[in-house]
């Protein structure tokens, strides 16, 4: 084993027994240091991602991004935390002081503790939890709920009505999320994580591209991030949940998000894009954190190139989406997954893996033409003319007459 | 397996002290001076208007129900998905009607117009 971060540990832990200690208690510490390890490393990389945002925003938008503070502005992010930090910090009126503080240390520890299962390489994780999606999915709802927290403990209308559209929308993209996980866990035969990476000698993503992409899908969403930030829309809402939170409250939330966005795209690359699996990962497990940094990294550019080029879609065509559109097709795609997995023999993986990613394309493709009848009907309804209530004078009925007749 | 949940538990009661030290720090050198006009609700300039628990549009509750009936048979689902191996292609069936009165709920609850934002 040629993998340091291992080496440390085992040397560490043979220290802690060569003082005597009891084998529960080491492990304990050994449990504390591995938890204090991740956290801080996870909260580094956070002040870095504030930088990666800002930077790839300014080239999304044709502007250079904060280039004064250290070289290409490295130390940006680290001037704002000091800032945040020293900003003073405002109770609203009529806030409820024990949650409105809960809610921020919520909405970061959350995302925090998903990486307590996400292995970063074929030895280096947090643990090996053999319920890892169902811990994924429970945790994702326990960060929709610092959301609400925060829109309901601040006293303000604003912030409330983000709060009820925090119910809408996360909870209604947790279903086909849910559902499009069950498919790598039926792929794997597991609900651990490190065992979905270790079946993907093809790539997920490659034998199920619809339900990567609903995971895709539904995982923006449930981040609030645009298309789907209806929860923080700047131009109704004014900054929805978060409009009473000031210093460095806000940016948690900030971070939170930020950082909510990197797991998830560590998630989906552990899920779909084989985690830790390339080149030299298998006798080398240094190279496998690498390679998953690559991934989830792309993940994320993917995420903010989503974010930055499509506008803010409304609150009924958001739920319209979800429940007439990507709900059915994941039940469908998970029953016709789940069908041919039992029929087609899996003693060639490159046959069943052809089979799978064909039964995905005919889906994929009956789908498109189902959206496609429909949208010709939904124009064809949309041409014929209105009822009125007051009807204008000739010039508007001839030319709803003329319409009508063209039609 | 005892030491995963040891593991989560410590990182459980640890997760949240990371956060809530960023917020005591402020606390220490952060001014703090409020007075009646600065903590004032944020709306938009003017004083607000009543209470802020208003009323709200049923169907945000109604979305709340359906995703409630779905998601506790999601949950359902994982174990028929981990002992995938050991099914016949009988009990796999049998998930998948599972899945169908699922369907006929959504079905349901879609003719009903719960799925409308009117």
């Amino acid at each position: 084993m040629g993998d340091p971060i291992t080496l440390i540990g085992k040397w560490l832990e043979n220290l802690l027994y060569s003082w005597g200690l009891m084998p529960g208690v080491v492990s304990l510490i050994m449990a504390v240091i591995g938890v204090v390890v991740i956290a801080s490393a996870v909260l580094v990389l956070d002040i870095l991602l504030v930088w990666v945002e800002r930077k790839v925003v300014a080239r999304f938008q044709d502007r250079l991004g904060p280039n004064r503070v250290g070289p290409f502005g490295i130390i940006q992010p680290i001037a704002d935390v000091i800032k945040l930090l020293i900003k003073e910090d405002i109770l609203p009126i009529g806030a409820d002081k024990i949650v409105y503080n809960l809610a921020p240390i919520m909405a970061l520890g959350t995302v925090l503790l998903l990486w307590a299962v996400l292995p970063l390489s074929s030895t280096v994780y947090g643990t090996n939890l053999n319920v890892g999606v169902l811990y994924i999915v429970a945790l994702g709802a326990i960060s929709t709920l610092g959301i609400i927290m925060a829109g309901w403990a601040s006293n303000n209308k604003y912030a409330l009505l983000g709060a009820f559209r925090t119910v809408a929308q996360m909870v209604s993209y947790e279903v086909p999320l849910v559902i499009a996980l069950l498919v790598p866990v039926i792929l794997a035969r597991s609900m651990g994580l490190t065992d979905i990476v270790e079946a993907q000698s093809i790539w997920f993503v490659f034998i199920a591209p619809i339900p990567a992409l609903i995971v895709l899908i539904t995982s923006i969403a449930e981040l609030g991030r645009a298309p789907f930030d209806l929860i923080e829309a700047e131009s109704e809402i004014v900054a929805g949940f978060h409009i009473e939170y000031t210093g460095m409250k806000f940016g948690l939330f900030y971070a939170g998000e930020l950082l909510h966005a990197l797991t998830v795209g560590g998630i989906i690359a552990t899920l779909f894009l084989g985690g830790w699996r390339g080149p030299g990962a298998e006798t080398y497990p240094i190279l496998g954190i690498f390679y998953f940094f690559i991934k989830a990294l792309f993940l994320y550019w993917v995420i903010m190139w989503i974010k930055y080029s499509l506008p803010r879609i409304r609150i009924d065509h958001m739920l319209n989406f979800n429940w007439k559109f990507l709900t059915p097709l994941s039940l469908v795609i998970l029953i016709v997954m789940a069908i041919v997995d039992k029929i087609v023999p899996k003693t060639s993986m490159l046959v069943y893996s052809l089979v799978m990613l064909f039964v995905n394309v005919v889906v994929g493709w009956l789908t498109l033409q189902l959206l496609r009848r429909n949208a010709k009907s939904a124009r064809m309804r949309v041409a014929e003319p209105k009822p009125v209530a007051r009807p204008e004078p000739s010039p508007t009925a001839a030319t709803s007459q003329t319409s009508s007749s063209s039609s | 397996m005892l030491n995963d949940w040891l593991f989560i538990g410590v990182f459980l009661i640890l997760a949240p002290i990371f956060p809530a030290l960023a917020l005591v720090i402020p606390r220490l050198i952060a001014p703090r001076k409020p007075n009646s006009l600065k903590s004032q609700t944020y709306e938009c300039g003017i004083e607000t208007v009543g209470d802020t628990w208003v009323q709200f549009r049923v169907q945000y509750y109604i979305f709340a129900l359906v995703f409630l009936i779905f998601d506790v048979e999601m949950v359902f689902l994982f174990p028929w998905a981990v002992a995938f191996d050991q099914l016949p292609l009988f009990a796999v069936l049998e998930g998948v009607l599972f899945i169908l009165i699922l369907v006929a709920g959504l079905v349901y609850a879609w003719r009903k117009g719960a799925l409308e934002w009117t």
